[in-house]
């Protein structure tokens, strides 16, 4: 105990606090990789908060409600492909144009969605795990999406790192030219990473309107996207720091809270900015010592690519 | 001032070309401003109710208009002009934040009446104000909250910090003392009126706290939802509407803000002309603050004693703040057996003697 | 299948004539969803492009309110549009315009109740000075620490945010609001208002602001060496350095003037439509205004032309809210909608689009 605050509560309580930006963040570091910078990672959530929900409340299965949710947002990114790779748009004004189309078209699909209850997503039983000490509550009691955003990180950094998949990857998000140079089709590989980062980016959404907040309200991903573009940032475009990024920003967060709430003498205004101020400060330190290639962003991030043969 | 004469003239002009539209209906219309989407569940979505009550009250005597996500400001100023100008015979502005645009376009439009929520300027003849005693519920939510917390230990999610808010927190924190005297309250200011993660954080980390009862001043039903996953463990209240999703879980009770009472009232005075400029701040008696459907997880004599306690506030025997109550820097508020004034609760920025922490500032 | 060939110069034509086929395609997408929802899609279109601008009812007020709303975003974007250009991401220009707000109101709320012809000026400067201090934190940590400008600027938005309700709840709050949150009305101190300059035109100085800023970006674009070296460090950063320019001063040059800008268009619209810091006050300005750069092209005149757009929609779709009752959702979707069009017709500009054979990748 410090402060008043359980450890192992907080570890608990941040482990589910972080699912839906660790998700958005690490489908959105995927795209960038590939070398689209897609700002419309709100939309896109929330279009999956609510698809998530539809579904889960239609079909009465919260795992149906996953894959809902995933589906409506890659149909949402698909737009965002559509028009970024094929039509050549500008990529950070039609990803806030995909943001403001998203939260609208959102709200139109839940309205009579408000004030219903999903079926509930329960917590996966992991047997004797759960009766360790200490780490039993703050690892081993979560349902199976906080298990599945940790092995999507970990599924996502191996494919980067050692499949040649994750090669090609890099490589169009690196030099789109080179690539096209050596046969690779650089239009269909960007747009399947903007679906798959459509896909993570609805499952956080579903995740906070099944889970974290078990309902539909308009506008109830508040603004997760933004900071799930700002952890693949921080992150430096990898994806083990994007977990630790998103538990750093989770965890200060709930922090603040059970400070709060454990009257701590710490002004509440102060508080509240904590967790933005902490990970400006831990990037400044991060890329203060080191040196400029490990923190470099794709050197096409954000540039279109037209094969001109 | 120079500026004045310009508003002036604009006015007329405005006035002159348009003041006929309004005037050539038999139909009252009735317009409100929202500042979030009907869809909120909370605020917006029971003003909404309000406005459908008018509807279904006089049916084909009044049109009914009403503009979401309205932003507090310059946004407001325009969208009620606009209204003005569309022929609206009465707007609601449903948002403390509105004040300034509503005297402002009043000022331009004397024939249309403006009814400002929550605020406390009636800078022309055509305002008026309202707002609920929401604090009158709390006190009932209050002390429920004391007879049924096992650990002693109650919790309040705060939005913002304003005089609404203390005057609740305190509210609710009396009343839990009285029937408790070991209750201890822990406050989380959210520091919004709406983002249900946020608000589903803050009630767990109340709960981690051991916190058992929680009290929410946000406007979704969030802290209800994470609640509901101790499995009875610790209850709620629903906040703003019924939220009756949750009655089979833990939500023990609400507070209903029902605006349909007075904005049929008003509404219906408009049209048979007995319309007066008022400053209206009614409670549980009036109807614009109902107490939810106590259930069945209170026990009998717990319920009993918080529907007299209601029906007291409503007949006017038992006012929420009636002393001795002291400050919590202990020195004196309230001497016994007197009753607060309205003007010290709308300013209130003090917490009573008992609570921890400090009012943000 | 279709293909596209990359023209070798950008078509006049088009350029022109894009905009024009991107409404007329959202008003045919735009009608089949207001027909979706059950309204009559012409009387929808008519409402949100035609009504601000033509009808007898609302023209004479909407027309120079589009002014009004379209300030901030003119203002906002062409500062970001210079470091667009040269490949500097400010995605933060919404804090530097609530820190314009704070940093201009409190100059003048320092000095309250004195009256003096140089605190208006003042404020101006103050709050130009906020925003560029805003923005000095990303160039700063950039240019020394090289970390990335997008994150440090997006999150200082929320730390903004934050310091805003501190302020509008402590330090700059109205001591005569009763405990209330919200400064003073500075529209309506003399001294300190931003007003109307003449009487129904909505021009206020942020409007004189807003051209005066358009006329600047263009001749720095073409004639300034400034204007240069930002072109030719976005598109060729190598040439550049050769060049002899400074990446760490364009950083600073780049952040610090859309910094400046922002702030500006906070302290006009504290001082005049929106007239108080509150809890609200910024309602998105920053973010709409970057879809707005990107609109016009990056081009000062182009952004004119966007700002006003945009304003179009917003107040146009309050209409269509007001009079047919559509639900605010669909009209934010409608402007998602147009947006779409307008970037994806622009491909006409530069590619020239042909039947082919096969399809390419």
């Amino acid at each position: 105990m410090f402060g008043g605050i359980d450890p192992a509560l907080l570890i608990a309580a941040l482990m589910v606090n972080s699912v839906p930006i660790m998700l958005a963040a690490t489908g959105e570091l995927v795209v960038e990789k590939a070398g689209v910078l897609n700002l419309g990672v709100e939309g896109m959530m929330i279009m999956g908060a609510i698809c998530g929900f539809v579904t889960a409340v239609v079909t009465g299965n919260p795992y149906f409600g996953f894959v809902g949710g995933a589906l409506g947002a890659v149909a949402l990114s698909a737009v965002f492909g559509v028009l970024t790779q094929v039509l050549q748009t500008n990529q950070v004004a039609t990803g806030l144009a995909l943001t403001l189309f998203g939260l609208g078209l959102s709200s139109l699909i839940g309205q009579s969605y408000v004030g219903i209850k999903p079926p509930a997503t329960g917590d996966l039983a992991l047997g004797p795990l759960a009766d360790i000490p200490f780490l039993g509550v703050a690892v081993f009691s979560h349902d199976w999406m906080v298990y599945a955003s940790i092995l999507l990180v970990a599924g996502v950094w191996w494919v980067l790192k050692y499949s040649r998949m994750g090669l090609v990857l890099r490589a169009v998000g690196e030099s789109h030219e080179a690539a096209h140079a050596l046969g690779y089709k650089v239009t269909r590989i960007r747009f399947l990473a903007v679906l798959f980062g459509g896909a993570l980016a609805g499952l956080g959404g579903a995740y906070v309107s099944l889970v974290r907040v078990p309902q539909w309200t308009d506008g109830i991903t508040a603004g997760a996207g933004w900071i799930a573009l700002a952890i693949v940032v921080f992150a430096s475009w990898k994806p083990w720091r994007v977990l630790a990024g998103a538990y750093l920003f989770g965890g200060i967060s709930v922090l603040q809270l059970n400070l709060q709430a454990a009257g701590s003498a710490i002004p509440v205004e102060y508080l509240s900015m904590a967790p933005y101020l902490i990970t400006i400060l831990v990037l400044v330190i991060m890329s203060s010592g080191r040196g400029k290639a490990a923190l470099a962003a794709p050197a096409c991030l954000g540039q279109n690519f037209h094969a001109s043969r | 001032m120079k500026r004045r004469t310009l508003l002036a003239t604009a006015a007329l002009g405005l006035g002159l070309t348009f003041g006929g539209a309004a005037m050539a209906q038999d139909k009252t219309k009735a317009c409100f401003v929202y500042v979030g989407p009907i869809g909120d569940g909370g605020w917006t979505y029971q003003h909404h109710q309000g406005a459908l009550a008018v509807q279904e009250a006089f049916g084909d005597k009044v049109e009914i208009a009403f503009q979401e996500n309205v932003p507090e400001g310059a946004d407001a100023e325009r969208v009620l002009t606009q209204m003005a100008l569309s022929g609206c015979n009465i707007i609601f502005t449903t948002s403390f934040g509105y004040m300034d645009a509503t005297n402002a376009v009043a000022a331009k439009f004397p024939d249309i009446k403006f009814e400002h929520a929550t605020g406390y300027k009636r800078e022309h003849p055509n305002v008026s104000t309202y707002n609920a005693r929401f604090y009158e519920g709390r006190a009932v939510q209050g002390h429920i909250a004391g007879k049924m917390t096992k650990s002693n230990k109650i919790g309040y999610i705060a939005s913002f910090p304003i005089p609404e808010v203390i005057m609740g927190i305190n509210s609710y924190y009396l009343h839990a003392k009285k029937v408790n005297p070991a209750v201890e309250l822990s406050i989380v200011w959210a520091f919004t009126w709406f983002d249900p993660a946020k608000e589903a954080d803050a009630a767990k980390a109340l709960i981690d706290q051991g916190v058992d009862v929680i009290a929410s001043h946000t406007d979704s039903t969030a802290p209800l939802a994470e609640a509901a996953k101790t499995n009875g463990a610790v209850i709620g209240f629903g906040q703003a509407s019924d939220m009756a999703e949750y009655k089979d879980g833990p939500r023990v009770s609400s507070i209903i803000d029902n605006w349909a009472p007075y904005y049929v009232k008003r509404v219906s005075a408009l049209m048979d002309g007995s319309y007066a400029q008022a400053d209206a701040w009614e409670g549980i008696a009036g109807g614009e603050v109902e107490i939810g459907e106590i259930t069945a997880l209170v026990p009998a004599e717990v319920k009993a004693e918080a529907e007299a306690m209601r029906d007291a506030i409503a007949a006017g025997t038992y006012h929420p703040f009636t002393g001795p109550i002291n400050k919590q820097d202990g020195s004196v508020w309230l001497a016994d057996g007197a009753v607060a004034p309205d003007g010290d609760l709308l300013g209130m920025n003090f917490y009573v003697e008992g609570i921890v922490g400090e009012i943000p500032q | 299948m279709l293909r596209l060939e990359k023209r070798a110069s950008p078509s006049v034509f088009w350029e022109r004539a894009s905009p024009f086929l991107a409404v007329a395609l959202t008003m045919v997408a735009g009608g089949i969803m207001f027909w979706i929802l059950g309204k009559n899609p012409f009387e929808a279109i008519r409402t949100i492009f035609w009504d601000p601008l033509f009808n007898d009812q609302f023209a004479a007020y909407s027309r120079p309110q589009l002014l009004v709303k379209a300030a901030p975003l003119i203002l906002i974007a062409i500062g970001l549009s210079l470091g667009f250009r040269a490949g500097i991401w400010n995605i933060g220009a919404e804090g530097q315009y609530i820190m314009g707000a704070i940093f201009g109101a409190a100059a003048g709320l320092a000095v309250y109740p004195v009256e003096s012809r140089l605190i208006f000026p003042v404020m101006i400067v103050a709050g130009a000075f906020g925003g560029f201090l805003w923005a000095m934190i990303p160039a700063l940590l950039k240019t020394v620490f090289r970390t990335n400008e997008i994150l440090v600027s997006l999150l200082l938005v929320y730390v903004a945010q934050n310091i805003l309700a501190m302020m509008a709840l402590g330090a700059l709050r109205n001591p005569e609001g009763g405990g209330f949150p919200g400064s003073r009305n500075l529209s309506q101190i003399p001294s300190m208002a931003n007003p109307e300059l003449v009487a129904g035109t909505g021009m206020h100085w942020g409007v004189v602001a807003a051209f005066m800023a358009v006329i600047a970006g263009y001749i720095l674009l073409q004639r300034h060496i400034l204007g240069f070296q930002i072109k030719l460090a976005g598109q060729a950063p190598k040439a550049a350095r050769f060049a002899g320019v400074s990446p760490a001063r364009l950083v600073v040059m780049c952040l610090g003037i859309s910094g400046v800008l922002a702030g500006l268009a906070g302290v006009f619209e504290v001082t005049g439509p929106a007239g108080q810091i509150s809890i609200d006050f910024n309602v998105g300005y920053g973010f709409t205004a970057i879809i707005v750069a990107f609109l016009g092209r990056l081009n000062p005149v182009g952004i004119l032309f966007a700002g006003l757009l945009m304003a179009l929609t917003y107040i146009g779709g309050e209409l269509a809210q007001l009079m047919l009752g559509l639900p605010s959702a669909a009209i934010q979707a409608f402007q998602g909608m147009l947006l779409f069009f307008l970037l994806g017709t622009d491909l006409l500009t530069n590619f020239r689009v042909r039947l082919a054979k096969r399809e390419v990748a």
